[in-house]
């Protein structure tokens, strides 16, 4: 037997390493969400990063649930929901108070609110979901989020109708010399709760609570037999999912000042499975990466194409049936390809699939556009660069299909070339 | 009197229309352990096809070609979709049938436009077969009623007397087992996963042209078969069977209940103009097949018929 | 008399109309390694699972150290003070040896489901699973993803997991099934290393090991105790050879301590 001398205690990462993997990172990041400003962005930009802020927030606290405990939710923003629905309630009570508790209390401590209200939510409702996992906790919360969305139209009062409810984030006393009006201001407010969320998150990853619930995923039934009750612990994770999702309602009450029963819907909920599926659920990086990009592409790519809906459908089937992994995946993919030995052979693998991939998405691009525009029937014609690709021409019908079959052969001649032994 | 049979009747034929939908869904879910997230979207696609074909022949072909075709697009899904993702577990699974549903949902849009499409009970069954306390029933319910009886007894002599349902059964009490019996577990899960989708898509056939046919049908009709095979118990048939009954009774009486809260409660003291008390029980029925849901949860976690903890 | 730590008494257990478990009386004393053998579907995992609290009782009782336990969960059972492996590997696949080891060790350190503490900094923590690591022989491989062992290193680390929370009575569902012959010497140094001072419950088909480690055997067949008792009273016992016919017959016949 080799005679490796272990000092058991020091068994964990060396200093150096935890400061590169735990610290480093979260120092770059809020190093970005200072020199962000300095750029200038238009409010625009400025408003697509304060949701991609909320997004990255809601799809972290949404991973909590997926990505660590195994948990699938279809019913997530309920709980942003109702976290963001009693935070304009707040903002509200503000702006009528005069003087006491809500009069001096500072907008900048919504997120604190809709935490709080997410945790009694996920307390509340995780009660009777949680008694199941797997399949049956899936519809569960689709059947909750289906109640709660149609029970939020019968209370006017509280949810405010099909019109919603509105607040006004001006309101109250200033904090840090903040008043919350400009976006510029709003910006700091949102980097300042996006960082605690991300911090607060990962650092809950590392107590025990989080790795048994890492490890109710991987095997509910052995965590029994080491002193746990798989059941309470998805319940305590599933509440502080509901928090911090719940603060992203703060976050978002702060920026939009309005929230509608739609917000607590099916589709925000579909929308952040998404984002956190597509940046990858076993990285803790990759749902912020899907909530960058997906915010991103939610916002712009409707303005370019009717068919984003679309485009966003078969991005998640092709993630779910090729890179399970998400974007997080590719990007630490590739890292590790640049770094390891044999790297020619892994750029010559990349090469071949980019080029397959690319030809694909010609293919499918011009398949969508010229669909959209044919069941439109305005008789609009689809004309990238200057030609015109109508749904009789034979161009069309060429550039539809070569590509996508050329494609696919690159594809399998990759896969056959670099076949792992 | 006349509203209970009235609701009766008519709860019976959206039972069982429930019930078609969800016996696919358990079909499926009970040998691949896939809960078919898109389910509802192949529902729609029955109706559309029907709509289609019905448009160019007639009604009874679209009943006869509508379910077939629909069943060959999702043996299409599982061959070239659903198998390559089985490898990554039941997640993986159900996230590629949630993608699906918007897939469908868009492609849908694309083919038969954004609106609902003018999708009409044929003019042979279109008429009053009876007059019922004043009232004229029409002769379609009663066809949806033998179609659905129809299917229901099939599914029964399938299941019961044939070889191919004794392979489903051994494979509804002990799915780790269907691989041992020696058959080709793939074709044999592209063929169940295509019943499954034919039965939606009769579903769609038959209660296209009863409500209406939109691209908004599926994401309508999805959450409440959901909660149909959960409250019965996932896996399990009969508890589908029971759940869907009586779901689709209790919400077709309830949509006939004009009381509201006030009327039920006034002798506490709450008044029609309050907010709770303005609520009527018929505007509460969207919402019967959730609420039924989380109180079977609280009561028995894994639904009236389920043994099977999944 | 020296007190019990394990005692079954009159246990059964049916599923629909199979009885699988019919009356079976058992009492381990504190300290004591008591072996299961019996032949195959004689019951002996069921047994495991009625003790541990997977499957609830038809009828009978359970005690672990004088306290009723029948009835109970399987984790109230653990945090009794009794623990048991899996026959199949049962470990959290997608976490590192270490991390295995150490949700292991949590509970019986009382970090319970907290929340508000950095498991990297709980210094008892990270002592006890290294000193568990190194026990089992797993410490150049800790920082291994557990899916990636070899299959022999997974058994052991199911035994690592079970020792982890420190029970007094450990159940071991045949520890070294599948095993070669180094392998199986390895896990039995291991077995009698870890479950020193302890009470031993071991369910095994290897007749070696069996009669090596046990200080006492039961016989299980269809879900009855046919014959307990030292080592060499079982090899002699007529009932024993009866329900052993052939091979393994003369497997107990040939097995020396």
């Amino acid at each position: 037997m080799t005679e490796v001398s272990i000092n058991p205690a020091a068994l964990g990462p060396t200093a150096s390493a935890k400061f590169r993997e735990r610290v480093l990172p979260f120092i770059l990041f809020g190093m970005v969400l200072v020199a962000i400003p300095f750029f200038g962005p238009s409010r625009t930009t400025m408003t697509l990063l304060n949701h991609i802020g909320i997004n990255i927030v809601f799809a972290l606290s949404y991973n909590m649930l997926l990505g660590r405990a195994g948990l699938l939710s279809f019913g997530h923003a309920v709980y942003l929901g109702l976290g963001g629905y009693f935070c304009v309630h707040i903002l509200n009570w503000i702006d009528a108070a005069d003087g006491g508790f809500w009069g001096n209390l500072p907008v900048f401590s919504m997120p604190i609110f809709g935490f709080a209200m997410g945790a009694a939510a996920g307390a509340v409702i995780g009660w009777p979901s949680c008694k199941r996992a797997g399949t049956a906790f899936a519809m569960i919360s689709l059947g909750v989020a289906e109640l709660m969305s149609a029970g939020a139209f019968m209370f006017d009062s509280l949810f405010g109708g099909e019109m919603g409810i509105s607040g006004d984030r001006m309101a109250g006393p200033d904090f840090l010399g903040l008043s919350l009006g400009p976006l510029a201001d709003v910006y700091w407010f949102i980097a300042f709760w996006t960082f605690f969320g991300v911090v607060a998150m990962f650092a809950f990853t590392r107590t025990p609570l989080g790795k048994l619930s890492e490890a109710t995923r991987d095997n509910p039934e052995r965590v029994q037999f080491i002193g746990y009750n798989p059941t309470r612990v998805r319940y305590l994770v599933f509440i502080f999912a509901g928090a911090f999702a719940g603060m992203a309602g703060g976050m978002s009450s702060v920026q939009d000042e309005i929230f509608t029963p739609e917000n607590l819907s099916l589709i925000p909920s579909g929308a952040i499975l998404i984002a956190a599926y597509v940046g990858g659920i076993r990285y803790f990086s990759g749902p912020i990466m899907g909530a960058i990009v997906m915010t991103y592409m939610g916002s712009n790519l409707s303005d370019y194409t009717a068919g984003w809906l679309l485009y966003l459908g078969l991005m998640f089937i092709c993630v779910v049936m090729f890179v399970p992994d998400g974007i997080a995946g590719l990007v630490f993919g590739f890292w590790r390809g640049v770094r390891s030995p044999n790297r020619s052979e892994v750029f010559g693998k990349w090469a071949w699939q980019v080029s397959g991939v690319v030809l694909m998405i010609v293919s499918i691009i011009i398949i969508v556009e010229v669909a959209f525009r044919w069941s439109d029937g305005y008789g609009e014609v689809f004309e990238p660069f200057g030609l015109a690709l109508s749904h009789t021409s034979i161009l069309t019908w060429i550039l539809a299909f070569v590509p996508l079959a050329a494609g696919v052969v690159l594809m399998r001649h990759a896969a056959a070339k670099y076949e792992e032994a | 009197m006349e509203t209970i049979v009235f609701s009766l009747l008519n709860g019976t034929i959206y039972g069982l229309l429930l019930f078609m939908l969800s016996s696919g869904l358990t079909l499926i879910f009970s040998m691949m352990g896939v809960l078919n997230f898109a389910h509802a979207s192949f529902y729609m696609l029955g109706a559309y096809c029907a709509y289609t074909i019905m448009g160019v022949t007639n009604f009874w072909l679209a009943l006869l070609l509508a379910p077939i075709l629909v069943g060959a697009v999702g043996m299409g899904v599982e061959r070239w979709g659903l198998r390559k993702v089985h490898a990554n577990g039941h997640v993986a699974e159900l996230l590629f049938t949630f993608g699906l549903a918007y897939l469908i949902d868009e492609v849908v849009k694309i083919i038969w436009g954004r609106t609902s499409v003018n999708y009409k009970v044929p003019e042979s069954l279109d008429f009053t077969l009876f007059t019922l306390y004043g009232s004229n029933y029409p002769a379609y319910r009663i066809f949806i009623l033998f179609v659905s009886i129809f299917m229901l007894v099939s599914l029964w002599y399938l299941l019961k007397k044939t070889r191919v349902g004794l392979i489903i059964q051994a494979a509804l009490t002990h799915p780790h087992m269907v691989g041992h019996l020696g058959h080709n577990v793939p074709l044999v899960f592209m063929g169940v996963f295509g019943a499954g989708c034919a039965l939606a898509g009769l579903a769609g056939v038959i209660g296209g042209n009863y409500f209406i046919t939109d691209p908004a049908m599926a994401v309508q009709m999805g959450p409440i078969v959901f909660v149909v095979v959960v409250v019965g118990g996932l896996g399990s048939l009969e508890g589908a069977f029971v759940a869907a009954m009586l779901i689709g009774i209790l919400q077709t009486s309830a949509v006939s209940i004009n009381a509201s809260f006030a009327d039920i409660f006034g002798f506490l003291g709450m008044t029609a103009t309050s907010e709770v008390g303005g609520i009527t029980i018929a505007s509460l029925a969207p919402m019967l097949p959730f609420l039924m849901l989380v109180l079977i949860l609280i009561v028995k976690p894994t639904g009236l018929m389920g043994d099977r903890e999944v | 008399m020296t007190q019990s730590a394990l005692k079954l008494i009159n246990v059964h257990k049916s599923f629909g109309p199979a009885k699988i478990i019919q009356g079976v009386d058992l009492d381990i004393a504190k300290g004591e390694k008591h072996a299961i053998i019996g032949p195959n579907g004689a019951g002996k995992s069921t047994l495991f699972n009625l003790v541990s609290g997977l499957y609830s009782l038809s009828d009978g009782e359970v005690q672990l150290n004088g306290k009723t336990i029948s009835g109970k969960r399987p984790f109230e059972i653990n945090r009794m003070g009794l623990s048991r492996s899996f026959q199949v590997s049962n470990i959290f696949s997608n976490m590192s040896v270490r991390e295995n080891v150490r949700c292991g060790v949590l509970w019986s350190l009382g970090y319970g489901y907290s929340f508000w503490r950095n498991v990297g900094n709980l210094k008892e923590v990270q002592e006890k699973t290294g000193h568990i690591l190194n026990e089992v022989g797993l410490l150049e491989k800790a920082n291994l993803p557990a899916a990636l062992l070899p299959y022999a290193d997974q058994r052991t680390l199911e035994i690592a997991i079970t020792i982890a929370g420190g029970a007094e009575v450990i159940m071991l569902d045949e520890p070294t099934a599948g095993m070669s012959h180094s392998e199986t010497d390895r896990a039995v140094a291991l077995i009698e290393k870890a479950s020193k001072g302890k009470t031993l419950l071991i369910v095994e088909h290897d007749m070696g090991v069996v009669f090596g480690l046990a200080d006492r055997i039961s016989v299980l067949v269809y879900g009855e105790i046919i014959a307990t008792g030292k080592p060499e009273e079982i090899r002699g016992d007529p009932k024993v050879r009866e329900a052993y016919l052939g091979e393994e017959a003369d497997e107990i016949e040939g097995a020396s301590a």
